[in-house]
């Protein structure tokens, strides 16, 4: 009698267990909806809540992963073209510029009378805003809920709690009021610095509105930005605006790109900034209102954060190229198929918070997320790297249908000498050497191999692939380094490096006029266990030559203070494109941007600066990608080369997986609007999570076999157990 | 009693005092409020007014203990960084994160999920626990008792990191039984927590029936057991009737303190399985130097843990008539 309760009680133990757990895709392990599977809904993660989704501030990846969904600044990459290429987004044309004397004549664009730059940007008139509480009016046209009562704020946690929602259209003013966010000290933009030497007028704007804000904080009131005008931001009409630029910027089109520049309606600024909705985390830094392809409907960055598209989404269409033009840049044709088809295909996104690389990884491969990085964990499971070099999927991937892309990153991570450093740094002739030998012994073929697992190339210069002024082949190797021999780079050997070093005054690493050897000190931010192995591997290139390296482990926050203030004399650092400029990347050893001449705000960490190099800078900053600015680039690579003042380092690669039904995944290092470009098939998704993740019952049965087994014989020991005592008693009472 | 509680609670004010001084001490020991800034700002673009300007905004432009610029003698403590924010937190006004986030919204939402864990963790441990305990008292010195102590010893030795991987690969990975991370609330978030609440009970169960059987073997052997025997009950009414109860006061002390401390959560087990609780917060606020946090946090754990020790001392005269409150 007793058995059977058992028995039933565990098969209704199980039953509900099975009932819980068969309300999601008929599998049990699958942390999905079941209904949601079979949707074009995209399963992403993310490791580290994003800080801030402020366009005004946010200026990480992992922000603008989001962010670039949700804004739209007038300018985007095209998907596809490569080298990289501009193209209107919210423009009906890419904008027109007017070159302007001291006067505003307008002059041609060659002249040296050249004072001003006027980029005139015209709007589309087709594009609204999503829906949101914040464009609620009311008839005299003031914000319904632009001034929330304590008792309406106690009804709202949510932006889904207020009743009404409204979208407008947009406008240029949307424009001109995020340069003017901008301006704002208190917001914090991390491009102000850089905007305030272009754009007309902002400078003194900002003294202004910085003020302003500051009055009206300290008193707790909201500030509309719309009185006060900056005089080179001007609206021209509802569609139409021009920006001021001092002298010529051609980078400024890029910046037109970035989040910084997408539109802010004056609406959803006044909107959140009421004390009630701040302290309800309801704030434009958590809940974007854009015109993109999609809308952040949930934000919790301690858990999922959720995408939904638009429905006020303008007509956008996916880019089409020609044939030709795909064959140049090794486009596979499956990525033309949805050419001229309307955009986003992706209906919801579902970021996940994914911490640790390991249930990540899993559940990539469980089908639970459809594309995925490769961790170093997983490289070999993942990836076969052929003797050619060439990577491969494994047997494993290959069977599950899963995809390899890779692109090499608009990136550089270099090892800088301090060229302010008495022993390292300096011009000399010595000097030189001694850091060309360096640059040698240091073998970067082997530190990818190694450390990498084959996922960069080595660089020649500070210039990675894919912006113009990077050379491939002979053209572009670095004959310092490098000889190039029957069509390949070759290293050159140790023996050169050697010789240089004691032309140097270093013979084997020892000094000629002190008989010491030659001590240098690294300094690195690379404390943890995984790093004990780079760092033998750095001692061991360094003493190829004799030379002794110590590590100088410390903490990030120490060690931008050495640099700052130019205590270093070796270091490893690395530097990622704001935009596909050489510009970007030559002004790291433009002498001005020295940082121990600046204060330590200075970009230029290696404190390098050779004047010829910085003249040429100053002419090819401001140049057209043309022939002449080319050949200029190219004699700054040489005098750099010979200075030496990085090991060039190498340029990463980015690898991702992604399963058979995720498609239009095209690496696209400078676009981080691709989300609208990409396709699920969600049934196909559905069918293969079923067939890979069948439960295995035989565990569980065991399990409860066992637990049955275990209890007859304990409970029979227990009788047993009382039985032998009050039989011993009574054994004794005789 | 509640003369005692009242005086209680005043003892823990200097102690709130000391422990945020020390928080304040440590931290600003390792961390400067410019690169505070520096990391909320980014590595990039960051000049020294916009620095500044964070700075300002967030009050880590004022001294830490000493204001020699403020008028009078009481302001040049109190227009400080370390009595500004103290106040605030005794008001149990945590304000925004350096990041911008309200703390305190943050800690309601979750605190829900830590708890979510924590709370079934805690009490089938506590049942599991108990209940082998008893079994292995109930059979002391047979070759079960044996065996189990040695796997008890085995379990402690392993580290719970260990229990957590194996236990993703093999059911979620290899068996395919549950989501092998993730979190949901209401029913449909039941099969996220039965693996972290299965491994955390495991883990903790070398340990836990190790301590508890050694509370009740202390008693076995007391007179009033003897006495219990002599009178005719089971072994099972001995154990569970009196041996169990007796053992109540020892086990409260080391349990009743933990309860409090529940919402705090676990940061192993919640950075594994994706569970979005307080466990992660504080680590993730040290390791971007997010001050407002930190302090937050302490503070919260240090008030936790005195309503802890204060619930123990009220739970002896709960369960043990001869202690008084007083």
């Amino acid at each position: 009698m007793k058995n059977r309760f058992l028995s039933t009680l565990l098969l209704l133990v199980l039953l509900a267990l099975t009932a819980t757990i068969n309300t999601y895709a008929n599998v049990w392990n699958s942390p999905h909806h079941a209904d949601k599977v079979k949707q074009d809904i995209l399963f992403s993660s993310f490791s580290a809540p994003p800080k801030h989704l402020d366009p005004v501030i946010s200026y990480s990846s992992n922000e603008w992963s989001i962010i670039s969904q949700i804004y739209e600044p007038p300018l985007q990459y095209n998907y596809l073209k490569r080298p990289y290429e501009l193209e209107p987004l919210t423009l009906t044309t890419m904008p027109s510029v007017r070159y302007l004397d001291a006067e505003n004549n307008e002059v041609d664009k060659a002249s040296t009378a050249v004072v001003y730059s006027e980029y005139r940007l015209t709007l589309r008139n087709d594009i609204r805003y999503q829906n949101h509480p914040a464009f609620v009016k009311n008839n005299d046209g003031s914000l319904l809920y632009g001034d929330l009562s304590a008792d309406t704020l106690d009804t709202i946690n949510h932006l889904d709690d207020f009743p009404q929602t409204a979208s407008r259209s947009l406008h240029a003013a949307d424009y001109e009021y995020a340069i003017k966010r901008m301006a704002v000290r208190q917001n914090h933009s991390p491009i102000l610095g850089s905007m305030l030497p272009y754009i007309v007028g902002l400078e003194d704007y900002s003294k202004t509105i910085t003020d302003f804000a500051k009055a009206h904080k300290e008193k707790k009131q909201a500030f509309d930005l719309r009185p006060h005008a900056i005089s080179g931001v001007k609206v021209v009409n509802e569609h139409t605006l021009t920006i001021k630029i001092k002298g010529r910027y051609p980078q400024f089109l890029y910046w037109l790109t970035m989040n910084f520049f997408a539109p802010i309606p004056w609406e959803a600024d006044l909107f959140y900034q009421q004390a009630g909705l701040i302290k309800k985390n309801l704030t434009l830094d958590f809940f974007p209102v854009g015109t993109g392809p999609y809308t952040l409907v949930e934000n919790n960055p301690n858990k999922q954060m959720r995408l939904l598209a638009n429905p006020n989404y303008h007509d956008a269409f996916y880019p089409s190229i020609t044939t030709e033009q795909a064959a140049a840049t090794a486009i596979p044709v499956e990525l033309l198929a949805d050419a001229g088809k309307k955009l986003p295909f992706i209906s919801e996104v579902i970021y996940s918070l994914e911490k640790e690389n390991i249930p990540l990884w899993n559940k990539f491969l469980q089908g639970y997320y459809d594309a995925s990085g490769i961790s170093s964990e997983a490289f070999d499971q993942a990836v076969q790297v052929s003797s050619a070099g060439t990577m491969g999927l494994t047997q494993e991937m290959q069977d599950k249908g899963i995809q390899l892309r890779g692109s090499v990153k608009p990136t550089i991570f270099y090892m800088a000498f301090n060229m302010v450093d008495k022993v390292i740094g300096g011009y000399s002739e010595s000097a030189k050497k001694m850091r060309q030998a360096i640059s040698i012994a240091l073998n970067e073929e082997e530190y990818i191999s190694i450390f990498t697992n084959e996922r960069g190339i080595a660089a020649q210069g500070p210039i990675p692939p894919s912006i113009f002024g990077y050379e491939e082949g002979e053209a572009g190797t670095n004959n310092v380094v490098y000889n190039w021999q029957q069509g390949k780079r070759i290293r050159k050997p140790l023996a050169d490096a050697k010789r240089l070093l004691a032309e140097a005054g270093y013979p084997n690493g020892i000094s000629a006029s002190t008989g010491k050897p030659l001590v240098l000190h690294y300094d690195t931010t690379a404390t943890g266990p995984d790093d004990r192995a780079i760092m033998d591997w750095q001692r061991k290139q360094f003493n190829k030559l004799g030379i002794q390296l110590v590590i100088r482990a410390t903490d990030y926050n120490r060690f931008q203070d050495k640099i700052r203030k130019g205590k270093t004399q070796v270091f490893s650092w690395g530097w990622n494109a704001d935009y596909p400029d050489p510009e970007n990347f030559l002004f790291l050893l433009y002498g001005g941007n020295a940082a121990v001449t600046t204060n330590g705000s200075g970009i230029n960490s290696s404190n390098y600066q050779n004047p010829e190099f910085d003249r040429l800078f100053n002419e090819i900053k401001t140049m057209e990608n043309t022939p002449v600015r080319a050949e200029k680039i190219k004699q700054m690579l040489a005098i750099v080369r010979q200075d030496a003042p990085w090991v060039w380092g190498f340029h990463p690669k980015s690898l991702s997986l992604f399963h058979r039904w995720f498609h239009n995944v095209w690496p696209n290092e400078m676009a981080n609007n691709a989300l609208k470009y990409r396709r699920i098939d969600g049934e196909q998704r559905a069918q293969q999570q079923q067939q890979w993740n069948q439960p295995v019952i035989w565990p569980l049965i065991l399990f409860v076999l066992f637990i049955i087994f275990m209890i007859y014989p304990l409970f029979r020991a227990y009788r047993a157990r009382q039985t032998t005592v009050i039989s011993n008693n009574q054994q004794g009472n005789r | 009693m509640f003369a005692y509680i009242i005086r209680r609670l005043l003892y823990a004010i200097p102690i709130l005092i000391g422990v945020n001084l020390i928080t304040f001490l440590l931290f600003f020991m390792v961390n400067t409020p410019d690169d505070m800034a520096r990391a909320q700002l980014g590595a990039k673009q960051v000049t020294p007014e916009l620095i500044q300007s964070w700075k300002v905004k967030r009050g880590y432009d004022k001294p830490l203990f000493i204001n020699i610029q403020a008028d009078g003698t009481l302001a040049t403590l109190t227009q400080t960084l370390f009595v500004q924010e103290s106040l605030k937190l005794f008001a149990f006004e945590f304000g925004a994160s350096d990041a911008g986030r309200d703390i305190g919204s943050d800690i309601k939402q979750r605190m829900w999920p830590s708890l979510e864990l924590a709370l079934p963790t805690f009490i089938i441990a506590l049942i599991t626990n108990i209940s082998l305990a008893l079994l292995l008292v109930l059979f002391r010195g047979s070759a079960l008792d044996t065996s189990m102590m040695v796997i008890a010893v085995m379990i402690m030795s392993i580290s719970g990191l260990f229990y957590i991987i194996a236990g993703q690969v093999v059911f979620s990975k290899l068996w395919h039984w549950v989501p092998i991370s993730g979190f949901e609330t209401g029913w449909g978030g039941i099969k996220f927590i039965i693996l972290p609440v299965l491994l955390g009970v495991f883990a903790g169960l070398g340990a836990g029936v190790r301590w508890y059987r050694s509370i009740f073997l202390e008693q076995i052997n007391q007179d009033y057991v003897r006495t219990a025997r002599a009178k005719g009950l089971s072994e099972l009414k001995v154990l569970f009737g009196h041996v169990l109860r007796n053992g109540m006061l020892p086990i409260l002390t080391g349990v009743v303190v933990v309860i409090p401390t529940l919402f705090m959560g676990s940061l192993i087990m919640e950075s594994f399985f994706g569970i979005p609780g307080l466990g992660s917060y504080t680590i993730d606020a040290i390791n971007s130097q997010d001050f407002a946090i930190v302090k937050a946090m302490v503070f919260l754990g240090a008030v936790l843990y005195i309503i802890g020790l204060i619930l123990t001392d009220i739970s002896y005269t709960l369960f043990d008539p001869r202690v008084k409150l007083s």
